[in-house]
């Protein structure tokens, strides 16, 4: 079924055995001669004026190198650029517990945690901002000094007529679900180690996913050129987002360095990882939909107020994240998006696996059950009759190309017996379900510009090395793998066979980092393209030497000719040399930019994608009525990947994904206390051990993707996405209780059926939003396939 | 705190060192040994990264003082394999896809291998138990638990 020898053949990482043996060298295990340990003072206060900091008895500390403050890193600078509002360290103003104050610089860990403790900093306190109700309305402003509202953003948008269509509706359904916070909790606590040479280059090594961006970053706050500057992107033990920010910490140990001449080390703790933070926004969302009678959406309104906490960071984007992907699973023909993301005093909120994504899908997805109720349909037939098909447009101009959600659909109700089993299961057993879909790569750079998203350079030695060298950071979703395996099979090697050099600024070309899904895509193309300059030059040489014409030349099994035959074929090795000898050094590179397709609107760069994946979850749980407790049996997901390049790769992010869903729909909560955080550690922050963890039957479903490299579409995060409505529709069918918040915790499930014995309803959550004005409404003419 | 000598015996080789009393093991392996496939996630004993064997038995390293594995034989993940030949562990964990950042990997290899030694033909749910301690954030625990079925099968 397929002509390909690597591509779609399941195998381990390529750096497999350097990370069983403990050889990978994580930001964190590197140490350097007359090395420092960096540390960073934190603000006690969630909202404060500085009004002085002396630093006098941590100088004086002996083994203390260096201690700096805002003062010497006034620039300020954020991941967006309508968001440039951070500074390494604070500067007048602290706005969240835990924020960076000051950093030292010192012989041992010891000595700089002692310092710390000798800097002291006096705060004038200001009134603390802790949610909706308050940040809404006038009062003392987060950022900006006159009295005001602290709204960050606020966004609204109309697409047809959602009056035309509430009207022409048979049930209209008002809904409001709520979506608690997270943090990613990658098991590697963040570290980043900078050096700067007396020739003044500064080099840092990271635990970043974006070395692009850190590197603009740094060249911006540092005020020294990019080219004297390298940004290197450690193995990252974790990012799931949120290593994709610049932090305090990397600037920091950069800024130390350079005052100290020797290097500098700083990593952060496990409480210090959650107040950096840049986890799930917390999304109060109001949901208006209308059916006709057979179920089929006529108009959505789709309201989301998102707590950003402190900072920008992604949030202008994750607010127009939570209107965006309504639209890329069903057929909305009308639909309505307003949306207002504030600051409050916690830690700032940013993107984490599904940026923005995973909160308005809870609410659709458990709307959509409960109008199917209503309804008298079931919840496979409600989804089916709406599916967007393959091919076309949406009423917010998102293109779709291939789309598998049908096949997904079916799939994982035959795998799970999912008709035989809802409604039908004993009490207290109850399986649920739901789709979802993701970007494969956002279709625009951070930051404008026209250059490639992805370049890929290949070089091969005479004696047939090959060096892919590619910006992309492994994060531990397999990029630098998947990179290899495209090249392994256009070069007709293996992916063992190459040596891949990644994420260093000063070696690779840029890739701009590994978030929205974007690296199998748009780095896979590059890849791709440079791979396939390679065999066209070996091919042709090739075709030269053995008389043939290069038509009939292919490269597979480690030799360059046709077919099998050893006379009429040559060694790679020697169709290397035979290349080098006619043309010169043998290097190629290729590059990727996706097709333009931003919509007529202010605020169209968000959603679109060159290509997008689908997902269906299926959940069985198995509840506790007096505990509350929910213990997931079993999920199945079918994934359409477009086409798995390595299908034991893909099936470990779909496990993943499913595991972190679970612990976003029952356990997992950045949980505070007016502006202190509850539990920074792992400890109290609960998070689904093996215990927890139930069977997972994945489902690749192939849809060849015509613009994918062979067909391949993201798996990175899409997979999350369904599997947190899921458990919730679960639940309900198992106890016939709503539970219109996540994370679903114990208490909650009590407190539902409780009501249900009081004669309620038995629907828990949220019951109203704020009233609030988004501004003037842009209207938008749908595409010319939605018209009348 | 004082310092003194410490005589430590990790992977077969004994070195002496001075260090204080309140360093730990963690500490330690990772800075005094370079023994940097430890991995530390908290320093509170909650993610169990930092999972080395002293005496076979399953330890974590962040909460044992150094001191307190003088005298004992310590093995870190740089100690599991036999030169070039990856332990049945090791090689099933890279077979399977057991690691995908690789961070908790070396803790998740040694609270196996402690687990595979005194009981060679576990359940799942024996498995599940044993390494409950030890978090993961990228797998959900799947290929982990492939991984570590196929390297019992293969030891026995």
């Amino acid at each position: 079924m397929t002509d390909h020898a690597v591509v779609g053949r399941p195998g381990p990482r390529v750096d497999a055995t350097s990370q069983v043996t403990g050889h990978t060298e994580f930001a964190g295990d590197l140490t350097l001669p007359r090395m420092l340990v960096g540390g960073l003072l934190q603000s006690p206060q969630a909202h404060a004026r500085i009004l002085g900091i002396d630093t006098t008895a941590a100088q004086a500390l002996p083994g203390v190198v260096a201690v700096i403050t805002g003062v010497d890193l006034p620039i300020a600078y954020g991941i967006l650029p309508v968001s440039q509002d951070e500074h390494a360290l604070a500067v007048d103003k602290v706005r969240y517990v835990g924020e960076p104050v000051a950093a030292v610089a010192a012989v041992d860990e010891e000595t700089a945690e002692r310092a710390l403790g000798l800097i002291a900093v006096e705060y004038e306190p200001l009134d603390v901002i802790t949610g909706f109700d308050d940040a809404l309305v006038t009062g003392t402003r987060i950022h900006g000094d006159d009295a005001g509202d602290n709204v960050h953003r606020r966004a609204a948008l109309e697409f047809g007529d959602v009056e035309l269509g509430f009207a022409a509706a048979h049930l209209v359904r008002e809904d409001v679900y709520f979506y608690g916070g997270s943090n990613h909790a990658a098991l590697e606590q963040h570290a980043a180690v900078a050096t700067a040479g007396h020739d003044g280059k500064v080099t840092l090594r990271s635990s970043t996913q974006i070395p692009h961006y850190l590197h603009r970053t740094l060249e911006k706050v540092l005020e020294i050129p990019a080219g004297r500057i390298r940004v290197i992107a450690a193995p990252v033990g974790g990012g799931f987002g949120g290593k994709t920010d610049p932090f305090s910490h990397e600037i920091a140990a950069a800024k130390l360095a350079m005052v100290t001449g020797r290097p500098v080390k700083i990593v952060l703790s496990r409480e210090q990882v959650f107040y950096a933070h840049r986890g799930r926004h917390p999304v109060l969302m109001w949901v208006k939909t209308g059916f006709d009678p057979d179920g089929r959406i006529t108009a959505m309104h789709f309201r989301s107020f998102l707590d950003g906490g402190a900072y920008g960071s992604y949030g202008a984007a994750s607010l127009l994240y939570t209107g965006a992907l309504q639209t890329a699973t069903y057929r909305i023909p009308n639909y309505k998006f307003e949306g207002v993301r504030v600051f409050t005093n916690k830690p700032p909120c940013g993107p984490k696996r599904g940026n923005g994504t995973p909160q308005p899908r809870f609410g659709l997805e458990c709307q959509l059950d409960e109008a199917a109720a209503d309804l008298g349909i079931n919840p496979v037939a409600i989804r089916r009759r709406n599916l967007v098909t393959p091919y076309s447009m949406t009423v917010n101009h998102l293109r779709i190309t291939s789309c598998g959600l049908a096949e997904c659909l079916d799939r994982a109700v035959v795998a799970s017996d999912f008709h035989a089993k809802h409604g039908a299961l004993p009490d207290g057993k109850g399986i649920g379900l739901a789709v979802g879909s993701y970007l494969s790569g956002a279709g625009l750079p951070i930051y404008w510009n026209d250059m490639p998203q992805s370049e890929v350079e290949i070089k091969v030695d005479r004696g047939g090395g090959v060096t892919v060298l590619s910006m992309a950071a492994d994060v531990g979703q397999g990029s630098t793998s998947v990179l290899a395996t495209i090249v392994a099979e256009v070069l007709g090697l293996e992916p063992a066979d190459l040596t891949m050099v990644t994420a260093d600024t000063d070696l690779t070309p840029v890739d701009l980092g590994s978030y929205s899904s974007r690296v199998t895509f748009m780095a896979g193309n590059a890849a791709k393209a440079a791979a396939e300059r390679i065999r066209d030059r070996v091919v042709s040489a090739a075709a030269d030497e053995l008389g043939l014409s290069a038509d009939a030349v292919s490269c597979a099994g480690g030799r360059v000719g046709a077919g099998d035959d050893e006379e009429k074929s040559l060694s790679w090795v020697d169709a290397v040399r035979v290349a080098i000898i006619r043309d010169g050094p043998l290097l190629g590179s290729g590059s990727y930019r996706a097709p333009d397709l931003v919509g007529p609107y202010r605020g169209a760069g968000v959603g679109i994608s060159p290509a997008y994946s689908y997902s269906v979850a299926v959940v069985q749980v198995d509840c506790d009525r007096d505990t509350g407790h929910v213990s997931v049996e079993k999920v199945w997901l079918a994934h359409d990947i477009g086409r798995a390049l390595n299908p034991l790769l893909v099936e470990g992010q779909i496990e993943g994904s499913v595991y972190m869903g679970l612990g976003e729909a029952l356990f997992e909560e950045q949980n505070f206390r007016g502006a202190l955080h509850r539990g920074p550690s792992l400890l109290d922050y609960k998070l689904p051990t093996f215990l927890e963890m139930p069977p997972v039957e994945s489902i690749l479903v192939e849809t060849i993707d015509p613009e994918g490299p062979f067909g391949a579409k993201e798996v990175g995060q899409g997979p999350l996405l369904p599997v947190i409505p899921a458990v919730a529709n679960a639940i309900h069918d198992a106890l016939g209780v709503r539970i219109a918040e996540v994370p679903i915790s114990p208490d909650k499930v009590v407190a539902a059926l409780r009501d249900v014995a009081r004669g309620g309803g038995g629907r828990l959550g949220p019951v109203s939003v704020p009233e609030y004005d988004f501004g003037r409404l842009t209207r938008v003419d749908p595409p010319a396939e939605f018209q009348p | 705190m004082s310092d003194g000598i410490l005589s430590l015996t990790v992977n077969g080789d004994t070195t002496q060192l001075v260090l204080s009393s309140s360093r730990t093991l963690l500490e330690v392996l990772r800075e005094d040994l370079a023994l940097t496939g430890t991995k530390h996630g908290c320093e509170l004993g909650e993610c169990g990264a930092c999972t080395v064997l002293i005496d076979g038995i399953a330890v974590l390293s962040c909460l044992t003082l150094a001191v307190r594995a003088e005298g004992s034989e310590v093995t870190t993940v740089e100690g599991l394999a036999s030169g070039a030949v990856l332990h049945p562990l090791q090689a099933a964990f890279a077979e399977r896809g057991a690691a995908q950042c690789g961070y908790c990997t070396p803790g998740m290899l040694m609270a196996a291998k402690s687990l595979l030694d005194s009981e060679p033909d576990p359940s799942r749910d024996q498995v599940e138990q044993a390494l409950a301690g030890n978090l993961c954030r990228c797998t959900g625990y799947i290929k982990i638990l492939d991984a570590v079925s196929l390297a019992a099968e293969r030891l026995r």
